[in-house]
């Protein structure tokens, strides 16, 4: 049988030398950092926050991540509108996602959103956490790896 | 200055933030914005067998995000030491009380520590929660596709349908936990 690779990780083309790559590296090191602090100051790493917003009682986490999404949404738009190029000179491609017949996306949206609930943690988060002095989230995080690993496993068998 | 920062950031503040990482991440190097692909690099890294989703090159598709996300437990760590806020959670009344019925009593910090702590891992929601719940993130982020920060916030942003459809399905399965799992376990 045939099988597609739906989402091949997008491999950069140019290759760059090691000097170059470590200093290409720091930026995404800063943001990371700049991620880490506000999910942790806005409170969305908390299991606490994740009820609250799955038992719909504070408009909180939907602030976040509607307002997130607004501004994610009006910069892709100036970004494809002015054909804008990263800082390096690069293109900017964003691949869109393959809808296919759509099960992977509700069946496994569902079977993420019940380990969301349960951990109260999405992968960027259990990060933060860890970072958090919150160690035992190292064994949410080995867990999560085992879960992406046995998806891979199974992939070839699943319907996506 | 200190004392500022260390008060929890309402939504308008940290909502904006992580969205301009979408924006930021294409403009430092056309990448995309999705951190559960870490979850994938690591497992390539370390165990890839003969999985054949896991025979790629990670150290060339992964090393940035990778470094994005080394950043993000630096940024955890950062803003516990400097950033602290003492005091308990200032989760909403009715939440409050509903947890409070199911059990939970210590609100104190992020997470209640009667389940997420060591002596908590060796109990059965403990167990559960963290072992059960860790594992269908990983497994349920990567059938997907993606997780809140891939589907939420990047794909919802380019106005992606499968990304709706994934979202939706993450607040079927929260519900469904919260509603039906949560109170069969605390």
């Amino acid at each position: 049988m045939q099988t597609i690779d739906y989402d091949a990780p997008a491999v950069a083309v140019e290759s760059r030398d090691t000097a170059a790559a470590a200093d290409g590296l720091l930026k995404y090191l800063v943001a990371g950092i700049l991620f880490g602090i506000v999910l942790t100051k806005s409170e969305v790493i908390s299991w606490f926050r994740i009820q609250e917003m799955f038992r719909f009682q504070s408009f909180h986490m939907y602030g976040i991540i509607g307002s997130a999404v607004i501004v994610a949404a009006i910069s892709v738009f100036l970004i494809k509108r002015r054909h804008a190029r990263t800082f390096g000179g690069e293109t900017i491609s964003i691949p869109p996602k393959q809808l296919g017949k759509g099960y992977r996306y509700w069946i496994g949206g569902t079977i993420f959103g019940l380990g969301w609930a349960l951990t109260g943690a999405c992968p960027g988060p259990i990060f933060a956490l860890i970072g958090n002095g919150v160690l035992v989230m190292l064994v949410a995080l080995v867990a999560a790896l085992a879960g992406t690993w046995t998806y891979s496993y199974l992939r070839p068998r699943l319907p996506h | 200055m200190m004392e500022f920062l260390s008060q929890p950031w309402p939504w308008y503040v940290a909502g904006p933030i992580i969205g301009l990482v979408v924006p930021a991440l294409l403009l430092l190097g056309n990448r995309q914005f999705g951190v559960s692909e870490n979850l994938r690099h690591m497992c390539a890294a370390t165990l890839p067998g003969n999985v054949e989703f896991l025979k790629y090159d990670w150290k060339k598709a992964g090393t940035w995000n990778l470094t994005f996300i080394a950043g993000t437990v630096i940024g955890g760590f950062i803003a516990y030491t400097l950033l602290y806020n003492p005091d308990p959670i200032a989760i909403s009344e009715a939440t409050r009380s509903d947890l409070a019925a199911l059990g939970i009593s210590d609100f104190n910090g992020l997470v209640p520590s009667q389940v997420f702590s060591w002596s908590g891992l060796a109990t059965v929601p403990g167990l559960i929660m963290i072992i059960a719940g860790g594992f269908l993130v990983g497994f349920g982020t990567r059938y997907a596709g993606g997780c809140t920060s891939g589907h939420a916030i990047s794909g919802l942003a380019d106005l992606q349908l499968p990304s709706l459809i994934a979202v939706l399905g993450f607040f079927a399965g929260g519900l469904i936990a919260t509603y039906f799992i949560l109170p069969l376990l605390l």
